[in-house]
């Protein structure tokens, strides 16, 4: 089965979903995905979904579920590249992405999961029981 | 002996053919189409005679039943014509009395051809006034079409220039709503903004309503919808120029803005330079300088 | 109206959902359906589709080009035969949802649609046609 592809770099995933998403892959990136996020106790989950052409309820539920998984494993969720038919058809569907950060493109993801991981570099590292490396 | 309409019409227009071409391009002549000057006598008489040779042809297929496929090609033709009529902007009247001018010549020529024989004549008249009735429709009805698909197109356009994206600062855009928010024009609004938020890259999206006249709920609800759209993207919106009849309104209707928003154009702007992290300051004495 | 065009694609499987959408794309672009209103037909295409799978145990959808005047449309109709809707107001409730989904099936695809009409019976089956114009 196809599996959609995850990138480590520095403290953050990558995924860029390219693909008509079908539900068995939906599922299978949220797996994986949660392991990856343990197992490389990564702070931050890029996601992006420019060619995306629908996001419906199925595929928005993932996003939310990984979002709120990836919380609970202390790491930030942002969701970049969302086409402005998609987001219209989005918010008449009713569905709210809560728990989501968006970004306009890959770049600016990077920089708002960079910027939280600066921050908390800065703050309250002591605080913290992080293992690195 | 029973007269078949239809071939005593066929017969007529075949051997009578230069008469009638020249009592209808005489009729023509007479009428308004000409005189208005939109459209010249010859490429008149060039239509005038694309046209008759078809209904010719047709009528020589056989049957009187305008809608048939021995009249297709005719019907394609008056549809062409109808339609550059309805671009250039002749009067419904004028469209029809192409078809309808015709009627006359083929009367006189049905009258030469049978003169005595009153059963053929009433055959031969009734056969022309039904397929040049069924074909004057037609003429209408494709030109109606043309002038709504026009209207249509207008509607489009006045809304897309009704609602210009401008670019304030890089990443900065300003989209100001001058008049009233329908949903179909918000569809296009809300189009436009979030197109242009992709092309610019842009972080921050004013949307000014000082032009707009009223906020009820359904305006608000489709301001809304645009500014979660906008957020979904990754962009932030700021709505501004809320007058303060309407921001009363909205509060007694118990609408909820739920959004960022500024009294002024101007407020907003600043705000949206602050969180991109710039700001405007007055140039250091300039008054000196100039000294 | 007139109907220009039928086709008809079966729903029993989670490849069939991703079909349906395939095609309901390729017919949306056929008849010059905008970008937005094609993310539309589609979305609510997928929702429908995966209720007619979850909750219907699967049934067929017909895809129809409809003529109308001026207009050309695009209509769907998902047919089930599956235990049906009891209370349909109830099911066509935001977020309300009998079977684990986000409860946004069907009052998303009436909202992402310009006609919509649903029929169901105890029993027997549920039957939802949306459609969407140009």
């Amino acid at each position: 089965m196809d599996r959609i592809p995850i990138l480590k770099l520095g403290g953050a995933l990558i995924v860029t979903i390219q693909v008509d998403m079908h539900d068995r892959l939906a599922l299978a990136l949220e797996e994986d995905l949660t392991a990856m996020i343990a197992r490389t106790s990564a702070r931050g989950v890029l996601i992006e979904i420019s060619a995306l052409e629908i996001v419906d309820s199925f595929i928005g539920r993932m996003l939310v579920s990984i979002a709120a998984v990836s919380r609970v494993l202390d790491a930030e969720t942002v969701v970049a590249g969302m086409r402005p038919a998609v987001a219209i058809t989005l918010v008449e569907l009713g569905l709210e992405l809560t728990g989501i950060k968006t970004a306009l493109n890959v770049e600016r993801g990077m920089a708002l999961i960079q910027a939280r991981l600066s921050e908390e570099d800065d703050g309250h590292e002591s605080d913290r029981d992080r293992h690195e490396n | 002996m029973k007269t078949d309409g239809a071939e005593v019409l066929s017969k007529t227009v075949t051997q009578d053919e230069a008469a009638i071409l020249d009592a209808w391009n005489a009729a023509l002549r007479e009428g308004t189409s000409l005189q208005s000057g939109r459209i010249r006598e010859a490429e008149l008489q060039t239509q005038v005679k694309a046209v008759f040779g078809q209904i010719r042809d047709a009528l020589a297929s056989g049957g009187l039943d305008a809608d048939a496929a021995g009249f297709a090609s005719l019907r394609e033709t008056l549809a062409d014509i109808s339609r550059s009529r309805a671009i250039q902007g002749f009067t419904p009247t004028d469209t029809a009395n192409f078809v309808f001018s015709l009627k006359e010549p083929i009367f006189d020529a049905l009258k030469r051809m049978l003169d005595g024989d009153a059963t053929a004549l009433a055959a031969g008249v009734w056969a022309a006034g039904k397929v040049l009735d069924r074909l004057g429709l037609q003429t209408m009805e494709v030109f109606l079409a043309s002038r709504e698909e026009v209207i249509g197109r207008q509607g489009q356009e006045i809304a897309e220039l009704s609602t210009p994206v401008v670019r304030l600062w890089d990443g900065i855009l300003a989209l100001p709503l001058i008049g009233t928010l329908d949903s179909a024009r918000t569809g296009v609004v809300m189009e436009n903004l979030l197109q242009a938020i992709v092309d610019e890259e842009a972080e921050i999206a004013i949307i000014d309503i000082t032009g707009v006249p009223t906020v009820d709920t359904l305006v608000a609800q489709h301001l809304l919808k645009t500014v979660a759209a906008a957020r979904l993207m990754g962009a932030d919106c700021i709505v501004s120029g809320i007058r303060p009849q309407i921001a009363q309104t909205m509060v007694h209707l118990g609408v909820e803005l739920n959004v960022v928003s500024k009294a002024t154009l101007a407020d907003a702007f600043a705000v949206a330079l602050k969180r991109t992290g710039r700001k405007v300051v007055r140039q250091q004495a300039p008054a000196e300088e100039r000294r | 109206m007139t109907v220009t065009k039928t086709e008809t694609l079966p729903v029993r499987s989670g490849d069939d959902v991703v079909r349906v959408r395939q095609r309901v794309r390729a017919l949306a672009v056929e008849i010059g359906l905008g970008l937005v209103d094609q993310t539309k037909i589609i979305t609510a295409a997928s929702e429908l589709a995966r209720n007619t799978l979850d909750y219907g145990g699967g049934g067929d959808v017909c895809m129809e080009i409809v003529q109308a005047a001026m207009r050309k449309g695009l209509r769907l109709t998902f047919e089930d035969h599956g235990p049906g809707i009891a209370d349909i107001e109830q099911a066509m409730t935001d977020h309300y949802t009998s079977g684990g989904g986000l409860g946004l099936g069907l009052g998303g695809a009436k909202r992402l649609s310009n006609e919509f009409h649903i029929e169901s019976t105890p029993g027997s089956g549920t039957r939802v046609t949306i459609a969407r114009w140009k």
